[in-house]
């Protein structure tokens, strides 16, 4: 009798847990679905943006993009450089200075911060994957208390576990952020690895690249040209 | 001597390799070969800024049948060594490759074979094949100046990001402007 009742607990747990594992499928594959269709809010209002910056190359090209932004439809904007990164939110620093004076003195609000690298170049691998798991709970924590409905994103690393934690609070229903990855110039035949995950793994809403031949690679992709109207030199 | 210091007569040629570590192409543009093959082209002066590289160049001033050689490691303003430029000899970094080419300056890129993933060389072949830059390797460089026509490149259009503004505007249901 004992057993029996085991049994019908044991084959109930497994039920439930087959339940929940489908419902969790069920809401993935909505949560796929969805991304990449464009939102549809009746009158839209200012979003809270993420603006992933990593070094060189990748800063100029993002801030060409915020450039070309109406500032008042992305805020409270939030900027996120990687710690061992000390030139990016500088020039982060210095867009928003800018737009400040454009906008008659009015300061709007910007916050930057530091997140914790997954990898540095050349760091063992064993290693890595205990740094990996800080910057994890790091990325986490950030996106806790951001919860942005835009991210904005070209490139580095830092981006993957941010854009990854997006993705799941859409799926837990926390908060739904749209995704928008521009793939560098710098990029012509071959993704970058953060390009190729993001797309692969449809994270993004939208993925944008810089030459032809990527968008007929990846027929995902849009093409939208060479973005870099204005060079800002930091020497 | 004089008369080559003289700013009107003054050609310089100016080698960056950026925040990266480029001792190939800092060795190749100090060889004879390499600045007699400038001295033919009728430049005066070789700059170069050699970032975290460990060989350095040998200075000299400018003599009969060669070019005068200076050199330093980092600067706060690469553009204006980018301004006063004759030619520009770079890495493949992509910034330096279009701040380059916004300033209207003739560019040869040198790609770095060393380094593990070579990505930046796919920018710099695409560029060179649309005619906006020459495209060399350390060891070639020197034929690279001897056989290069600078009237030919097309000078790079400016980019535009309004495109991709657009598009993240309409897909977040954002007006039109």
């Amino acid at each position: 009798m004992g057993s029996k009742d085991e049994t019908c607990f044991a084959i109930s747990i497994i039920i439930i847990i087959i339940g929940l594992i489908f419902i969790a499928i069920v809401r993935v594959i909505y949560v796929v679905y969805r991304t990449s269709k464009p939102l549809r809010p009746k009158s839209p209002k200012p979003l809270s943006t993420l603006i992933v910056l990593g070094s060189g190359g990748h800063t100029a090209e993002m801030i060409n993009v915020l450039s070309a932004l109406q500032k008042d439809r992305f805020m409270p904007r939030f900027y996120v450089a990687a710690a061992t990164d000390n030139m990016s939110l500088q020039k982060a620093r210095v867009l928003e200075d800018l737009l400040a004076d454009t906008n008659g003195g009015k300061v709007v609000s910007a916050k930057f911060m530091q997140i914790y690298r997954s990898r540095e170049v050349g760091q063992s691998y064993i290693t890595s994957i205990g740094t990996t798991l800080i910057a994890i709970a790091h990325a986490l924590w950030l996106m806790i208390k951001i919860r942005p409905k835009v991210i904005l994103c070209n490139g580095p690393g830092t981006c993957i576990p941010l854009c990854v934690i997006a993705f799941l609070f859409k799926v837990v229903g926390i908060r739904w952020s749209s995704v928008f990855y521009v793939e560098s110039i710098a990029r012509v035949k071959r993704l970058s690895l953060s390009g190729l995950l993001l797309y692969k793994l449809c994270i993004a809403d939208q993925f944008y690249v810089q030459w032809p031949q990527l968008q007929r690679k990846y027929p995902r992709a849009i093409y939208v040209g060479c973005l870099i109207c204005r060079y800002f030199s930091f020497g | 001597m004089g008369e080559i210091e003289d700013s009107e007569n003054r050609r310089m040629v100016f080698v960056t390799v950026g925040t990266t570590l480029f001792d190939a192409l800092v060795r190749a543009v100090d060889t004879k070969e390499f600045k007699q093959e400038l001295f033919r082209k009728g430049y005066t002066h070789l700059l170069i800024q050699m970032g975290r590289g460990f060989y350095t160049p040998t200075k000299s001033e400018a003599e009969d049948g060669s070019v005068a050689v200076d050199y330093f490691t980092f600067s706060s303003s690469i553009a204006d060594h980018l301004r006063s430029a004759s030619l520009v000899i770079s890495h493949a970094g992509s910034g330096s490759i279009f701040e380059t080419l916004r300033l209207g300056k003739p560019l040869i890129v040198v790609v770095n074979e060393d380094l593990m993933d070579n990505h930046q060389s796919e920018l710099a072949e695409e560029l060179a094949e649309r005619k906006h830059l020459y495209c060399a390797r350390p060891r070639t460089l020197h034929r690279t100046i001897a056989d290069m026509d600078l009237a030919s490149l097309l000078p790079y259009p400016a980019g535009d990001a309004t495109p991709v503004a657009k598009l993240i505007n309409r897909f977040l249901g954002f007006p039109d402007d």
